[in-house]
């Protein structure tokens, strides 16, 4: 076509005229009609991670509607947990996101304690700061590098697995298991960190530090990764609110909203640390928010080993923490209490609670509610990836094919989070 | 505050080569530290090179190149369960069905029998059987946090191994007690003087450390504002 066409011009052969976002070159202007194609991709499609259908409406490589159907990961979480005693539930909550567990974990404790009205002693919440900070970074290392092998880059990939490897040897070395650590515990952590904890996680994240910045020279500023990346998906602040988004991808927008910042819990208030934001909205906005995340994150581990204060790691209070093995040994008050626990779960007072934290991919929100059992009546999850894949289809329309995979990544859907 | 992380392409990215160069620069000084050394090569061994026989096989496979050989598991490591002995030899499992009932995943069975040498003042039950099924099993650990006479464990440093049916991984009690150890662990009668029974082990403790079966607690090392020990 050689006129010179404007967006939203009908013209008489029927031919639509589309404009690629800022900064597209090529599909510009008018295409050829084609006919639309439906394609179903997923549920088991090997380059989704996580198990999702799209259904496609395809005009030629373009995508004219995107449908996501999650749900086909749902385990009835929120059924199970109200069949289980309170602290039976933290190795359900290991399994919603499985790439940070820890930061469930701890999501459902502040849920529990908030319910109950205690909280854990402050070197228990400087522990669960660390391990939960050292989560966020595994959470967001595997992101991004899915994010770059969508692109085609494969190499960064290794370099930046290694790295989440060395995480899950802290976390065992503190919780005892790689991935589904059930560490945190109602009012406090199972076991205080052990000895040389501090001085191998320093170590760790000094290593991480030089790889992400590898990885930030190797692909950040790669013609072909921005290409690919800039101007691609965008949703503006306000939509994004109206979505419901949060965490990382809401900030990619330019919101500045970070839970940790806005409401601070656990002892996030005495960390220094800077919320990155974007301007955009696009994927390449996404993953610039996540690399300066992941320094931010070291920067507040480095702080917590400076300032951990000495102490209890468990709330003294029989009613919610087992006693010491030695008193259940040999007490008989001990002994009662270690069963009374056991058996009927602790008993938390009725009443509703909503407690948010910021997880992986934005606020992890716990609604619990209790008659005053030893079991909740309910127990509902907020996921926060959820929100973000009801936007997909409608930031993904007018984009190509190609785009459906990197945009997925940056909205970082967990199946196990997403779909309960 | 706000940081405002986003980037512009500037004409130096659209040059493409720069970029390109420096980047080839990182991959191709991996590749030659990695030919030349083996200091950042990460691969480990599979799990099974845990297995006895090939610990007791020193040939190492052909072309093994990595630093290290195989992981070492930390002292927490959650791994097959065990049943700790007294130390005349039997469980000492009192079959009190506590793990039983936290398991979230409901994969412990224990049927109790009764003992038939027991005065009053010794310990009546005694676990007839007692099956874990290690594929059901969701490896939380609450068991062992629930026993509480330091009969159940998970600290055996043994990861599951590969089963060829489904009911090999069905762990029996002599399996569990083939890995156990005896507690030293003071328990049921030691009276009011229990503190100082510790206070006195305290020493054994730390001389039988290296082997993680001599420490009492089997969780970790909580401290209590209460606990004068
Ligand atoms: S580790 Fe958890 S799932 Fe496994 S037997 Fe113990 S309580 Fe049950
Ligand atoms: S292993 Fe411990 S908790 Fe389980 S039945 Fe035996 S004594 Fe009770």
């Amino acid at each position: 076509m050689a006129q010179a066409v404007k967006k939203g011009d009908t013209l008489p052969q029927g031919l639509e005229v589309t404009r690629r976002p800022l900064g597209r070159q090529r599909l510009d202007g008018v295409d050829l009609p084609t006919d639309e194609m439906v394609l179903n991709m997923g549920p088991a499609h090997p380059a989704t991670h996580g198990t999702v259908h799209i259904k496609l409406t395809l005009d030629g490589e373009k995508i004219r509607q995107a449908d996501v159907n999650v749900g086909y990961l749902h385990r009835g979480f929120e059924k199970e947990a109200e069949a289980h005693t309170w602290a039976e539930i933290f190795p359900y909550t290991d399994r919603l996101n499985y790439v940070s567990p820890m930061l469930n974990n701890i999501g459902y404790a502040l849920a529990v304690e908030k319910l109950l009205g205690i909280s854990a002693p402050k070197r228990a919440q400087w522990l669960c700061m660390i391990v939960g900070e050292l989560a966020r970074l595994a959470d967001h290392l595997t992101c991004m590098a899915a994010q770059v092998m969508e692109v085609g880059a494969f190499t960064p990939y290794f370099y930046v697995i290694k790295c989440r490897e060395w995480i899950w040897d802290l976390l065992e070395a503190i919780s005892g298991a790689r991935l589904t650590h059930s560490y945190v515990r109602v009012g406090g952590v199972a076991a205080d960190m052990p000895e040389n904890f501090d001085k191998q996680t320093i170590d760790i994240i000094d290593r991480i530090t030089k790889v992400i910045d590898e990885f930030d020279a190797l692909m950040t500023r790669n013609r072909i990764f921005m290409d690919r990346m800039m101007h691609i998906a965008v949703i503006s602040g306000e939509d994004a609110i109206n979505y419901g988004w949060t965490g990382p991808c809401l900030r990619g927008s330019g919101v500045d909203y970070d839970i940790r910042k806005v409401h601070p819990y656990l002892a996030y208030d005495e960390v220094d640390f800077e919320v990155p934001i974007g301007i955009n909205g696009d994927n390449m906005d996404r993953y610039l928010v996540r690399l300066e995340e992941m320094r931010q994150s070291i920067h507040i581990i480095h702080q917590c080993f400076a300032k951990m204060p000495e102490g209890p790691v468990a709330v003294d209070n029989p009613r919610v923490m087992l006693p010491p093995k030695r008193e259940a040994y040999n007490s008989i008050e001990g002994m009662i209490n270690h069963f009374k626990l056991v058996v009927d779960g602790i008993e938390v007072p009725a009443g509703e609670s909503y407690s948010y934290t910021e997880a992986g991919n934005g606020e992890l929100g716990f609604y619990l509610v209790s008659d005053g059992s030893g079991r909740p009546v309910k127990c509902r999850v907020r996921p926060p990836c959820f929100m973000q894949m009801t936007a997909m289809g409608d930031i993904l329309r007018d984009h190509l094919l190609a785009d459906i995979i990197p945009t997925f990544d940056t909205l970082n859907m967990i199946g196990g989070e997403c779909d309960r | 505050m706000a940081k405002v992380v986003s980037i512009k392409r500037t004409l130096w990215d659209a040059l493409y080569l720069p970029s390109i160069i420096k980047g080839l620069g990182i991959t191709l000084r991996h590749f030659f530290v990695n030919t030349f050394t083996s200091r950042e090569i990460e691969t480990l061994r599979y799990g099974e090179w845990d297995l006895p026989d090939y610990k007791d096989n020193p040939a190492k496979p052909e072309g093994w190149r990595g630093k290290k050989k195989t992981r070492d598991l930390p002292d927490r490591h959650r791994g097959l369960h065990r049943l700790m002995k007294r130390p005349d030899g039997s469980a000492r499992c009192t079959a009190c069905m506590m793990c039983a009932t936290v398991c979230p995943a409901n994969c412990i069975h224990i049927e109790a029998g009764e003992r038939e040498d027991a005065t009053s003042r010794d310990i009546e039950k005694y676990p007839a059987t007692f099956v874990i099924d290690e594929l059901v099993c969701v490896v939380c650990g609450l068991c062992v946090e629930a026993c509480p006479c330091d009969a159940l464990r998970m600290d055996s440093q043994q990861m599951m191994k590969p089963v060829a049916h489904r009911d090999d991984a069905v762990q029996q009690k002599d399996q569990l007690m083939s890995r156990g150890a005896t507690s030293i662990a003071v328990d049921g009668g030691a009276g009011a003087d229990w503190r100082n029974e510790y206070a006195r082990l305290g020493d054994a403790r730390q001389i039988y450390r290296p082997d993680r079966s001599f420490s009492d607690d089997p969780i970790g090392y909580r401290i209590r504002n209460t606990d004068s020990k």
